[in-house]
């Protein structure tokens, strides 16, 4: 996960890249087989421990998703956590301070 | 079939609208897309195995003079491909690369040239390194070596194969890219002949392929344009590719590097 | 199993549980809401019986994507305490792509790249001061280049 967040007076423009596969279920491999659905529900965004945006995604949200949010009241040097849950119970977080 | 309907719509009502109007969203489409793109990724992992220690000599590729100096990376991926006197030969970044995995790796050349296009799944170590070095070459003017004789020479066997026409369906790069106003589907086809379209082709090269997901080099696109014109494919960091290579990156030369770019 | 083994057993379950409590404590994935295989079985199960359409809500997409496989979608809802967006693709097989809420610290705003299996309406759902508004943005996908 690789996080970037940019202050512009008091809001961070967050950009966050996530390395997932997002499987529909619906792809063949190249023998052929079903690749089975593997993909992230949920993503929470933490500013200072605390729950500021909370995702519930799908399949349908490309592979390696990239999303961008925008926190307001945000100052440099605040913490920045990022974490997500995927369908098979595997799960990744990362953090980064606002810059 | 619902989708090639969808396209027969789309180029119907494209070309009532005007094609301008679909070239300008599709402009736009781009430009939000590169914006996400996972391309920092590949140049992170370019990163660790450019230091980490590799081959029967154990080494990393931390020493390959790539043009300027023992490990210097900032600006060399803009001044290739050039003539260097070690090899007495003109090199492009993975030739180079190649060179360097022998000579201070100790790694065989079947070795270092056994998985160089990679998978969606499972990129190469060249696409990786590609990513990182040529990253560090970012605002740096476009400048191959265009005045060395073997240099010159390459660019001329380079301009003579861009226009050489051969395989079955008679083709040449000049083909596709020889002409204005030519597109494969909904893409426009650069005419990589000119200045005025290759400099902006050269200084996004190697790209992040978002169609499939892939992270793609230069030798990659020479090896695929040969497969699409039905001709055999060139061995990887041939002369023949190395000196197609130099004669664009010649005519593309001035323009400040912007890559690694992120392409549909 | 031995002791140290237990210990290690245990301290890793505790710590597997920490974890995994905060992310539990909230909402839970809607399954049937993001399962359902029609739009309006996604709204269903997302609790929206109507919506009404507002201008506020700003979304920024291509009008053609060269790739249905990452088609970004940026959402902006300028309507006063928007809870969250909901962004449905009409013509996708499962709908219902996402689901944002937010709380106090985050701007009712997202950008992400979605799949769009073909041609379709994208439809963001936000919810502002209990009531449901809706805005729609046609893509159209296309292919581009050699397929190489």
């Amino acid at each position: 996960m690789k996080i970037r967040a940019t202050l512009k007076g008091d809001l961070a423009e967050v950009r966050v890249l996530m390395v997932h596969p997002m499987e529909t279920g619906q792809r063949k491999d190249v023998s052929g087989n079903l690749v089975p659905m593997h993909f992230i529900q949920e993503v929470q965004v933490r500013v200072n421990g605390k729950l500021a945006l909370e995702g519930q995604i799908s399949q349908g949200v490309s592979r390696n998703p990239v999303f961008s949010f925008r926190l307001k009241g945000a100052k440099a040097g605040d913490k920045l956590e990022i974490a997500w849950l995927d369908n098979r119970g595997e799960r990744s977080q990362a953090e980064t301070a606002i810059a | 079939m619902r989708a090639r309907l969808a396209l027969l719509v789309l180029c119907l009502a494209a070309a009532g609208a005007g094609a301008q109007d679909a070239k300008k969203e599709i402009e736009k489409y781009q430009q939000m897309i590169a914006d996400s793109s996972p391309v920092e990724l590949f140049e992170l992992q370019g990163e660790s195995l450019w230091t980490k220690r590799q081959g029967p000599k154990n080494a990393s590729l931390e020493q390959c003079d790539l043009g300027l100096g023992a490990g210097v990376l900032k600006g060399a991926y803009a001044q290739l491909p050039r003539w260097f006197a070690d090899t007495d030969r003109v090199m492009d970044l993975e030739a180079r690369l190649l060179h360097c995995m022998q000579t201070l790796q100790g790694r065989s050349l079947e070795d270092a040239t056994k998985y160089v296009f990679g998978t969606e799944d499972r990129p190469s170590e060249m696409e990786y390194l590609s990513a990182y070095i040529a990253a560090q070459s970012r605002g740096a003017p476009m400048n191959p070596g265009h005045a060395q004789t073997k240099e010159l020479a390459a660019y001329e066997l380079g301009r003579k194969l861009f226009f050489y026409r051969a395989g079955p369906w008679d083709f040449s790069c000049a083909s596709c890219h020889g002409e204005e106003g030519k597109r494969i589907r909904m893409q426009e086809l650069p005419v990589l002949s000119s200045p005025a379209s290759a400099r902006p082709v050269v200084a996004t090269w190697p790209a992040y392929r978002v169609s499939n997901s892939q992270f793609k080099t230069i030798q990659w696109r020479m090896n695929d344009c040969y497969r699409q014109m039905r001709m055999p494919e060139p061995n990887y960091a041939s002369e023949a590719t190395i000196a197609l290579i130099t004669y664009l990156t010649v005519t593309g030369k001035g323009e400040p590097y912007r890559g690694p770019g992120t392409k549909r | 199993m031995n002791s140290l083994r237990r210990k290690t057993f245990l301290y890793a379950a505790a710590l597997a549980t920490a974890l995994l409590a905060p992310l539990r404590v909230l909402a839970a994935w809607n399954k049937e809401a993001f399962g359902s295989k029609t739009a309006a079985d996604a709204l269903k199960g997302l609790g929206i019986a109507a919506s009404a359409e507002s201008k506020e809500i700003v979304i920024e997409a291509p009008q053609i994507a060269e790739n249905g496989a990452v088609v970004p979608i940026e959402v902006t809802s300028q309507l006063p305490n928007t809870r969250s967006i909901a962004l449905v693709v009409d013509k996708n097989p499962f709908p219902l792509v996402a689901k944002f809420d937010f709380a106090e610290g985050a701007l009712p705003y997202v950008k992400v790249n979605v799949k769009l299996g073909e041609s379709s309406f994208v439809r963001a759902y936000a919810e502002a001061g209990g009531r449901h508004y809706s805005a729609a943005k046609e893509v159209k996908v296309t292919i581009g280049g050699c397929g190489g």
